[in-house]
Formats: C-alpha cells, sequence, structure tokens
C-alpha cells in the first residue's frame, strides 16, 4: 500500500513537466490551429539552455534565475520562429505546418548537438530541494513535492490569465473568430507572436525543471512529444483543463504500468487513449471541430487516367529501368534498389494521403510491420524469401486493421497525431521486446534466396514488385472504389448523403495502404539483411511524408518521382554531410514555404497554364456564381 | 392511402434550449410543402433530423409506413431520400459526370469495385441525368470551377440518382440570380410531377414559395404556428405579424387580399 | 467627407467581385447600401476594413487614404464594421464581448461604455454575465453593435443589421441606429429590406452584380420605382 502511494506521488510529479508542455501546445492550437511539432524541441531546448545558466550561476538565485531566463530566451526563439516561418504558412493546409515544424525539430536536434555535445548532461540539483523526505518509511525527493504542487499552481495561474485579462480574453476570443478580433482593432499578428511565446515558454519551462530529476539528452524531444500529443487528445486539442487531467492520468499510468507491464508501459496509456478516442474522438474535455479545413490532395483539375502517349513514357521508364543492371555497378544497383522500395512505400502513403485525404504521420509502422513479419518468418519458421515476402506483409495489413479501424474514426491532425502514437506504440514494442525482436540490436540475418541474391537479380525481383505495386494502386485510384474514397475525402456531407460509408471506405483504403507499405518493408528486410527498430520509427514516417509532399500532393503521380529525387538526394546528402538532419529539416522547411506543390504539382500548373490562358476578367457567369457562394457562405 | 412522409411530434433541444418541438405534418407523393420561417426558427435542425443528420429527441419520422428515425443519412437515402444543401456540397475534384457517377456507383451497390474504371461506368444514365437539369453541355468540365447555379443544378442531379421518393432541398435557389431561381424551380417542380417525387423545400425567397409550393409550413421558436395552401397562410394574421410583416418582402401579385 | 470610396475592384480568388465600386458618406448621415443577395453588399463592407486580400481601388477615411492598411489599423481609426452574421462570440460573457471591442477614447467622437450600451439596448444590461452563444438572435444583434460601439468609431458599417430578425426587433433596431445617429455616428448599412432601410436612411446606393447602379435620396428612389423594381427583389 505505502509503496502504491509512494508510486502514485513519483507520478504526479512526472505529471508536471507534461502538463507544462501539453498545456503550451494545447493554447497554441487553440488560437492558431497549429500543431506545433517542434513543442518536443523547445522542451528539449529549454533544459539544454536552463543547465547551461545554472551551472555557470551557482546558488538559488543563480539556479531559480537561470531557469527563468532559460525559459525567456526560448519563448524569444519560439517567437522568432513564429515570426519568420509559421506567419508565411498559416493558411496551408495542416499537413505543412505539421512539416514544417518537424522540420524545425530536425534542425534542432543537430544544432543542440553542436552546441553541447552528443555526451548526456547532468545539471545541478535544485537548491533548497536536494533532500528527500519520507513517506510510509521511503523516500520521497522533496523536488517532487515541488513540482506536484506546481502543476495546479500553473493551471490556476493560467485561468487567471484567460480569464482575468483583456490579453486573455482577447485570445479566447480570437480561439473562435480571428478575422472578428482584427476587425474590431486588434493586431491579431502580435496576438498570435505572443500566444506563440507564452506556448512555448511553457514547454521551455517544462524541460528547465527536469534538470535536477533526469539527464540531459539530444533525444528528450522526440520521447516527450509522442507523450504530449497523448495527453493532448486524451484531455482535447486547445483545452488547458484537459491537458492537466490527461497528463495525470498519463503519467500516472506510466508510473503503474512499469509494474504491471514492466517491457511495453506505453501500451497501457495507448490502450487508454484509443478508449477515450472512441467515447469522445474529441477528447476528455474538447469540443467537436466546427468546419474542418479542406483535406490534403484536394485538387480541382480532375485525375485522367493515363493516355496513349504516357503509357508508353511510363513503358520506356520501367525498361530504363530494368537495363540499369547492365551498366550499373553494385552500389549504384543498390541504391536503385533502395529507391525503388521506397517508391512503393510512398505510393503506398500517397494512397491513403491524397486519394484518402488522410495524412498519416506514422506510416513507417505498416512498412517496419512488413519487415519485421519477413523477419520473423525468416528466423523462427525458416521460412525461404518467396514465402517470407508473401506472408511478411501480412504483419502490416494486421497492423493497418488494427490501428486503422481507430484512426479512421478522427480527422485531420487528430488523425495525424493518433496515426503518429501508434507508430510509436509499434516501435517501443520492437524495441523493448527484446527476446522476441533483438531491441535496438534489430534481427540480423534475412537474406534472399539465391536466385535473387546478387545485386542485380535483386534489383529485378524489386523492381517487378514494385511496378505491380504501384499499378495496382494506380489502378485502385480509377476504381469505382477510388472514386468512393475521394468523394469522401471531397465532401463528407455529400457522400454520407448518397449513400457512401465513410468510415468502412477509409478504413479499407488504411489497410490497403498498410499492406502495400507492409510490402516495401518486406524488401526492405531483404535488401539490408536486416531489421531494426528504426524502420518503423518516426523519421521514417516524415520521410514518407516529405516524398509525396516534394513529388505534390495533388498530383496522382507525384509519390514516384518525389520518392526518386528524395532518396537519391538523401542518400547523397547522407554521403556528403555529418549534419543530415539539419539539413534536411532545412530542406523540409524551404519546401513547405517555397513549393507547396511539388514537382509533379508545379509541371502539371505550367502545363495547365500554357494551354489554357487566364480567363478575362468580367462579369462571366462564373464570377457571378462565385460571388453569390463566398456571400451566401459568409 | 398514407402519405409518402409521416412525422409526428419531432422534438430536438441543445442544452435545455427547444430548437424544434412537436413538428407533425404529412407530404404525398407528387407534391410540394414549402418551410419556411425566421431566421433560427429550427428550419435547418428540422431537415437535418428528417436526412438523418441529426437524431431527434423525440418523435416519428416515418417514410412510406417505415420508421427511419435513427438511420445514418446513408441508410436513409438507401431508402430513397434525396437531398441538397443550402450550401452546396459537391465532389469538387471530379468532373461534372464524374459527381453524377459517383452516385449512381453507390445506388447500384458498385462502390467496392476494386477493378475497372470508374469513369466509364453508368454514362448513358449519369448523361441523362445531366441533361434532365440541362448539365449535359458541361458533362466534362471540372466541378470546382462551375457557377455557382450550375452547382446547384448538379446537386439536383446527384440528388436524383437514387430514383428518390422525396427529395429534401435546403434553401435550393439560395444565392442565386432571380430568373436562375425560378428556372431552377420550375424544373424542380416539373421533375416532381412527372415522376411522383414527394418535395420537402425551405426557402427565404416568397416569390419561390407562393410560385410553386402546394402547401406552406410556418415555424417560428421551433414550433409550427400554420399549414396550409400558400394562399391560407398569406392570409393568416399570426405568420404576417411574425414572419411575412406588411407584404413589402414579396411580389405585389402575391399579395392580393393582404392589407398592404 | 468621412468616408469615400472610389473604384474598388475586389477578387476572390479567380472571380472578380466589385467592379469600379464608388460611393461617399457625409458626417451624421445614414446611408443604406441596397441589392439582392449575393451582390456585393458584404464583399463592399470586407473590402473597406480590409479583409479581402485581391482589391484595388482608394478608401479614404476622414481624408486618410486608409486602403493599405490592415484591418485592425482601419478599425483602430473610428471605422467600425458589424458584420452580416453577427460573429458574437459565443463562449464569451456579454461583458467580455465588450471588453474585446475596447479601444482608448477618440477626440470629437461618442465615447461609448458598456454602461451606455445597456442604456441603447435595455436586454443587453440584464444578461451581462450570460454566455453569447445562450441568447436570440435580436440579443446577439444587439450585441455586436454594441461592441463595435465599444472601438468608440465615428462611422460603422451595418451589414445587414434587419435579416433574420422579428419585425418587432427590427423596429428597435432602427431606433437604436437612430439614437447612434443622434450621436453624431456616420452610418452605411447594407439591406435587402427596403422597407427598413426607408425608416432610417438619408440615402441611398443601390448594387447589383458587383457594380452601383444607382445613387441619390430615398426620396428621389422612391420617385423611380423602375429602379427599384429592376434591382431590388421586393
Amino acid at each position: 500500500m505505502e509503496f502504491l502511494l509512494v508510486q502514485a506521488l513519483s507520478g504526479l510529479a512526472s505529471a508536471a513537466s507534461l502538463f507544462l508542455v501539453a498545456s503550451g501546445l494545447s493554447i497554441i492550437f487553440g488560437v492558431m490551429r497549429i500543431v506545433n511539432f517542434a513543442h518536443g524541441a523547445f522542451y528539449m531546448l529549454g533544459a539544454y539552455v536552463a543547465f547551461t545558466l545554472t551551472d555557470r550561476f551557482a546558488g538559488p538565485l543563480g539556479f531559480w534565475g537561470g531557469i527563468l531566463v532559460a525559459c525567456l530566451v526560448v519563448a524569444a526563439v519560439g517567437a522568432l520562429m513564429e515570426m519568420l516561418l509559421l506567419r508565411r504558412i498559416y493558411h496551408a493546409p495542416e499537413l505543412f505546418q505539421l512539416l514544417a515544424t518537424f522540420g524545425v525539430t530536425l534542425m534542432v536536434e543537430d544544432i543542440v548537438v553542436l552546441i553541447w555535445g552528443a555526451e548526456d548532461l547532468m545539471g545541478p540539483r535544485a537548491p533548497g530541494f536536494t533532500g528527500a523526505v519520507t513517506v510510509f518509511g521511503r523516500l520521497v525527493p522533496s523536488y517532487d513535492f515541488l513540482l506536484i504542487a506546481l502543476g495546479p499552481i500553473v493551471l490556476g495561474l493560467l485561468w487567471l490569465l484567460f480569464h482575468g485579462t483583456r490579453w486573455g480574453v482577447l485570445v479566447r476570443a480570437a480561439t473562435q473568430d480571428r478575422d472578428m478580433v482584427a476587425s474590431l482593432g486588434v493586431n491579431q499578428k502580435w496576438l498570435f507572436t505572443s500566444v506563440f511565446a507564452l506556448g512555448v515558454f511553457l514547454a521551455a519551462l517544462g524541460g528547465a525543471l527536469q534538470i535536477p530529476r533526469t539527464t540531459v539528452s539530444h533525444a528528450m524531444d522526440l520521447s516527450i512529444i509522442v507523450e504530449v500529443f497523448v495527453v493532448v487528445v486524451i484531455g482535447g486539442l486547445g483545452s488547458v483543463t484537459g491537458a492537466f487531467v490527461a497528463a495525470i492520468l498519463v503519467s500516472e499510468l506510466n508510473a503503474f504500468g512499469i509494474l504491471v507491464l514492466p517491457k511495453i508501459s506505453m501500451v497501457m496509456v495507448f490502450l487508454v487513449m484509443a478508449v477515450v478516442l472512441v467515447v469522445r474522438p474529441w477528447g476528455l474535455f474538447g469540443k467537436p471541430e466546427g468546419t474542418p479545413r479542406a483535406a490534403a490532395g484536394l485538387s480541382i483539375r480532375p485525375w485522367r487516367p493515363m493516355s496513349a502517349l504516357e503509357r508508353m513514357g511510363v513503358a520506356v521508364a520501367i525498361l530504363v529501368a530494368a537495363s540499369l543492371p547492365v551498366f550499373a555497378g553494385n552500389y549504384a544497383l543498390s541504391v536503385g534498389t533502395e529507391i525503388l522500395v521506397f517508391v512503393l512505400f510512398a505510393a503506398s502513403l500517397h494512397f491513403l494521403m491524397t486519394v484518402g485525404g488522410l495524412a498519416s504521420f506514422g506510416h513507417a509502422a505498416y512498412f517496419g510491420l512488413g519487415a519485421y513479419g519477413a523477419a520473423f518468418m525468416v528466423k523462427f519458421l525458416g521460412a525461404p524469401m518467396e514465402l517470407a515476402l508473401l506472408v511478411g506483409p501480412l504483419l502490416g495489413l494486421a497492423g493497418a486493421v488494427l490501428f486503422g479501424w481507430f484512426c479512421v474514426r478522427l480527422s485531420g491532425v487528430y488523425f495525424a497525431m493518433l496515426t503518429l502514437a501508434f507508430a510509436q506504440i509499434a516501435w517501443s514494442v520492437a524495441f523493448q521486446w527484446v527476446e522476441v525482436t533483438g531491441g535496438d540490436n534489430g534481427m540480423l540475418g534475412i537474406w534472399p534466396s539465391k536466385w535473387a541474391s546478387s545485386p542485380q537479380g535483386f534489383f529485378w525481383l524489386t523492381l517487378a514488385i514494385v511496378v505491380i505495386g504501384v499499378g495496382v494502386l494506380r489502378m485502385l485510384v480509377f476504381s469505382p472504389f477510388g472514386y468512393g474514397l475521394r468523394a469522401a475525402r471531397d465532401s463528407t456531407l455529400r457522400s454520407e448523403a448518397i449513400g457512401i460509408d465513410r468510415k468502412s471506405t477509409q478504413w479499407a483504403a488504411f489497410i490497403v495502404a498498410g499492406t502495400f507499405a507492409g510490402i516495401a518493408g518486406a524488401l526492405f528486410a531483404f535488401l539490408k539483411g536486416s531489421v531494426f527498430p528504426e524502420n518503423l520509427a518516426i523519421p521514417t514516417s516524415v520521410d514518407g511524408l516529405v516524398m509525396v509532399l516534394l513529388g505534390g500532393i495533388e498530383t496522382v503521380s507525384g509519390a514516384v518521382i518525389g520518392a526518386i529525387v528524395y532518396k537519391a538526394l538523401a542518400i547523397w546528402l547522407m554521403s556528403k554531410t555529418e549534419l543530415s538532419k539539419l539539413v534536411l529539416g532545412g530542406v523540409i522547411v524551404v519546401l513547405v514555404v517555397a513549393f507547396p506543390k511539388g514537382i509533379v504539382g508545379f509541371l502539371e500548373d505550367l502545363r495547365h497554364r500554357r494551354r489554357r490562358p487566364p480567363a478575362p476578367d468580367g462579369a462571366g457567369p462564373e464570377a457571378a456564381g462565385y460571388v453569390a457562394k463566398v456571400e451566401a457562405a459568409e | 392511402m398514407s402519405a409518402l412522409l409521416q412525422v409526428e411530434g419531432l422534438a430536438k433541444s441543445y442544452g435545455g434550449v427547444h430548437a424544434v418541438r412537436g413538428v407533425s405534418f404529412a407530404l404525398d407523393a407528387g407534391t410540394i410543402l414549402a418551410l419556411i420561417g425566421p431566421n433560427g426558427a429550427g428550419k435547418s435542425t428540422c431537415f437535418n433530423m428528417l436526412n438523418g443528420q441529426i437524431r431527434p429527441n423525440a418523435g416519428s419520422i416515418k417514410l412510406e409506413g417505415q420508421e427511419i428515425v435513427g438511420l445514418p443519412p446513408r441508410a436513409v437515402w438507401r431508402r430513397g431520400v434525396g437531398r441538397t444543401f443550402q450550401i452546396t456540397a459537391t465532389f469538387p475534384s471530379m468532373t461534372v459526370r464524374e459527381n453524377v457517377q459517383v452516385a449512381l456507383l453507390s445506388f447500384h451497390h458498385k462502390l467496392w469495385a476494386m477493378v475497372g474504371y470508374a469513369g466509364a461506368a453508368h454514362r448513358p444514365e449519369a448523361d441523362r441525368l445531366l441533361a434532365l437539369v440541362g448539365m449535359e453541355a458541361q458533362a466534362e468540365r471540372p466541378c470546382g470551377e462551375l457557377a455557382y447555379g450550375d452547382l446547384k443544378r448538379l446537386e439536383l442531379a446527384i440528388a436524383l440518382a437514387n430514383n428518390p421518393k422525396l427529395l429534401l432541398m435546403d434553401e435550393p435557389t439560395a444565392g442565386m440570380a432571380p430568373k436562375e431561381r425560378v428556372d431552377l424551380m420550375r424544373l424542380t417542380a416539373k421533375i416532381a410531377r412527372e415522376k411522383g417525387i414527394g418535395v420537402l423545400f425551405t426557402e427565404h425567397d416568397m416569390d419561390v414559395v407562393f410560385e410553386h409550393a402546394d402547401a406552406v409550413m410556418v415555424l417560428n421558436r421551433g414550433e409550427l404556428i400554420a399549414t396550409g395552401t400558400p394562399e391560407q397562410v398569406r392570409r393568416d394574421p399570426q405568420v404576417r405579424a411574425i414572419y411575412l410583416g406588411e407584404g413589402l418582402l414579396y411580389d405585389a401579385k402575391h399579395r392580393e387580399g393582404s392589407a398592404a | 467627407m468621412k468616408l469615400e470610396v472610389s473604384g474598388l475592384n475586389s477578387h476572390y480568388g479567380p472571380a472578380h467581385i466589385l467592379f469600379d465600386v464608388g460611393f461617399e458618406v457625409g458626417a451624421g448621415e445614414v446611408v443604406a447600401l441596397l441589392g439582392r443577395n449575393g451582390a456585393g453588399k458584404s464583399t463592399t463592407f470586407r473590402s473597406v476594413v480590409g479583409l479581402v486580400a485581391q482589391r484595388t481601388g482608394q478608401i479614404r477615411f476622414e481624408g486618410e487614404d486608409v486602403s493599405r492598411l490592415p484591418t485592425y489599423e482601419v478599425v483602430r481609426r473610428g471605422l467600425g464594421y458589424v458584420p452580416e452574421d453577427r460573429r458574437i462570440f459565443t463562449e464569451l460573457t456579454v461583458e467580455e464581448n465588450f471588453t474585446v471591442g475596447r479601444q482608448p477614447p477618440r477626440a470629437g467622437v461618442a465615447t461609448w461604455t458598456p454602461e451606455r450600451i445597456y442604456e441603447l439596448f435595455p436586454n443587453l444590461g440584464e444578461m451581462r454575465k450570460r454566455p453569447g452563444g445562450q441568447m436570440s438572435g435580436g440579443e446577439q444583434q444587439m450585441l455586436t453593435i454594441g461592441r463595435t460601439l465599444m472601438g468608440n468609431p465615428s462611422l460603422v458599417l451595418l451589414d445587414e443589421p434587419s435579416e433574420g430578425l422579428a419585425p418587432k426587433i427590427v423596429e428597435q433596431m432602427a431606433d437604436a441606429i437612430l439614437t447612434m445617429k443622434r450621436e453624431g455616428l456616420s452610418i452605411v448599412i447594407s439591406e435587402q429590406n427596403l422597407h427598413f432601410a426607408k425608416l432610417i436612411s438619408d440615402r441611398a446606393y443601390i448594387i447589383e452584380k458587383g457594380r452601383i447602379r444607382f445613387s441619390g435620396t430615398m426620396a428621389e428612389l422612391e420617385a423611380n420605382p423602375e429602379v427599384r423594381d429592376a434591382y431590388l427583389a421586393v
């Protein structure tokens, strides 16, 4: 009994930081409708800057002053990011904002290593709170009690701020209607910047307050951001109270989950989240979103099947690819095979994201599951490659069946965050279940059958499977099922009104996408001869997103082009620089801001413009219709 | 013979506020019924309950004698209820014809087919529906660039794809030019009478209402305050006081018998 | 002139909505912008306060060119805007809605306090702590006007203040607008309801398909039934 109480106290202490970070994320989302992926990075920066300051200035004043200054510094960095980056993309689809802030996260990870080194750092203890208090004969750090008290205090202060000051009233008003706030004479640009700075301040405070408890490391951003996503999804995006309750819930689940399922304690938390989402899709304290924004992938230029000329072009391209082994060396062939694998992966994500309008931030889960499925077949059942390639992807399919059922209940950012969370479950299982998966050491010795073991042979095998896979996906796009899927994406209202079951249709698309990702994953396992938890980690998911985005999100064929260009670029960059994350993050940010339609989208725009000059100004029937529509919608 | 649509004691409240209460009416096949009333009187709530988007707190909605309360919109549609929206809801990423084809594929239970080109499915039927609303010439155009009046007509074609017995039209002429309004409602009336479809529509334009409706219901604060022929409703002193006013908001030819 | 608008052209995406719209408002005048649904009334107002991104033309407010200023700067100069669908903050109480609209007093212009607005709209005084979402349509219309008055404007654009309101409330609204006029405010209303416009306006413009088709006093409009019948769906 005593032990349980102490465990509960430790959970409450962990909840404080989680609440601080989650409330910041929630406030930012509430007003700006942006899910700030970089929130974990600001949490980490808070910890690092506080480490430096408290290390330099000793004593109580140095410590507490250092923490405060650290938070202010990081908040200023956040404000700068809002002004330089986010202001340019407020009107972009949610996906682009998530990606841009993810790009910033990547950059910060490398910058942190550049400044503070890759080693974990031990911060000072908090002056005045270095001892421990005996509770039922067990020692509880006194600092924990400070943190436990801090949570409700911050919650109360935030409530006062939002209900007792004019700034708070303005923020609450802007949460509902930004344009109206501007129409009442409020400079909403600065309102946004200040809200963002407050949110980042809270994240940095969460990080800075962790330094007496844990080491400071350059991986703390991703570990917290996933937990924070879980917290805000359970609590409800935009609700500070929800973040508070959910932070306690999640921390206690973690504290006790370790006792019940020591290996996979995260799973408990995700199970609770899944239940909450099924019962209340917008979280415990959240409100249903009013009008959802247009889904990703919505183009007003209808897609057409390929013309005879285009089909011939594709056939020539495949022939050229098939002749690669004749003149390319082994290294080039293995690069080529890897690119092909990612073409299939990107095409599967494209199907879900562009055709289905469901931007998944955890598509690597199904890629990785397919890879592990193949590895299990080889390692545990001694299956040959042929069988493993057939059965392995079924694990991806099974994962998609299970996770997809929950995910399609949501849409927009909630969907993105839930897919990310599920991918993290899959990752933590692969990482922690060492007996089965080998944990961090991965599983080695997954080699192809003899006939396909040469680089040439495996290249041809991969080419054949990928061509068939992409072909099947493309056929699905133009099939009745693909049209039903697009209908559900274009207008939920209309599709339900003509008998389309949106959830089932999208679930099926999720399963299709997961299965093809699984096929790509199984191929990848045999290409590398091994599988690792990285195969289902966040960076792999984001690689897929960037490929689709780079190719052009509104196009049918963009994913293929995007995958080729991006993978080739990434492999080349990795060989050139140590700071691959910095470069990659920078590329993502530039891409989102300057090139939102992607390569194929850009080319199509050019072609379209040349074919049809823009309609001359005038009160044509179109224009008249448009006025009416706009005015009716206002 | 029982009515096509029989509504009894329909009620809905939000957080203690009654949006709709005790609404009862009947609609026969081939007739056109208008639902009018001030903004916020509960017309949209009423409509959304009829097609299953909102679940009523109480009441019964019978389509050809069968209860449809509690069914989701897609199931209500399968029973033969077509719907158009106040702000058009179409599929902007598709062509005009494809919009109708999707509805037809759904009607013929073929949306789960994973092979075959959907753009080639049910073309003659789609073109026939488009011709019915006068949109055949625009079949290949992207839906996203249509003029507003054309979008409304396309919506009508989509709503007709399941051979509906009942058509629900929420402000069918809102945002259209006067001539377009008259044309669209004439077309709707013609189709409804030819095919024996019951039509229920909400509308703010009294010219449209008085010209085309066989009967008019007036909703105020969630309750029906009058039901009858356009003539009866127009003369009803309560309706005049609450909604029609002094008759300055509609054409003089519809005003005979009124005080103004 | 209080407000002079000339050569206003607005676009939404590819669609050209307003064509060389021009109108002026004198100090203390009530001017009606009449036109059907979709004629361009709301777009005109939104363009004047800078809520339409693609817009050209000149907008002079109290002699100053405000056409390049962001919305909040235009409003801070005393040009108040009440949107057509009220857009009150439903989660905020009546008092908090007023707080959002509050601006410093302006020289030479009536200064509004919540108390003075409760005098104008007594209904609101009885529900100061009520969230906007729990108010009737008429009360919300009063709240949205009161909220804009809290910015101490010298001119107010009122977009369809009578829409969807019971006639009794519309009468109250007309009284309130005439009171605001007596306080020295200039007012532009957009309306479809000619009856209501006649009660309060000095002059009128008729807009149709994004173009101004008529301008004159209410008496001149009265004397021109053919103009009225051609452009207004009354």
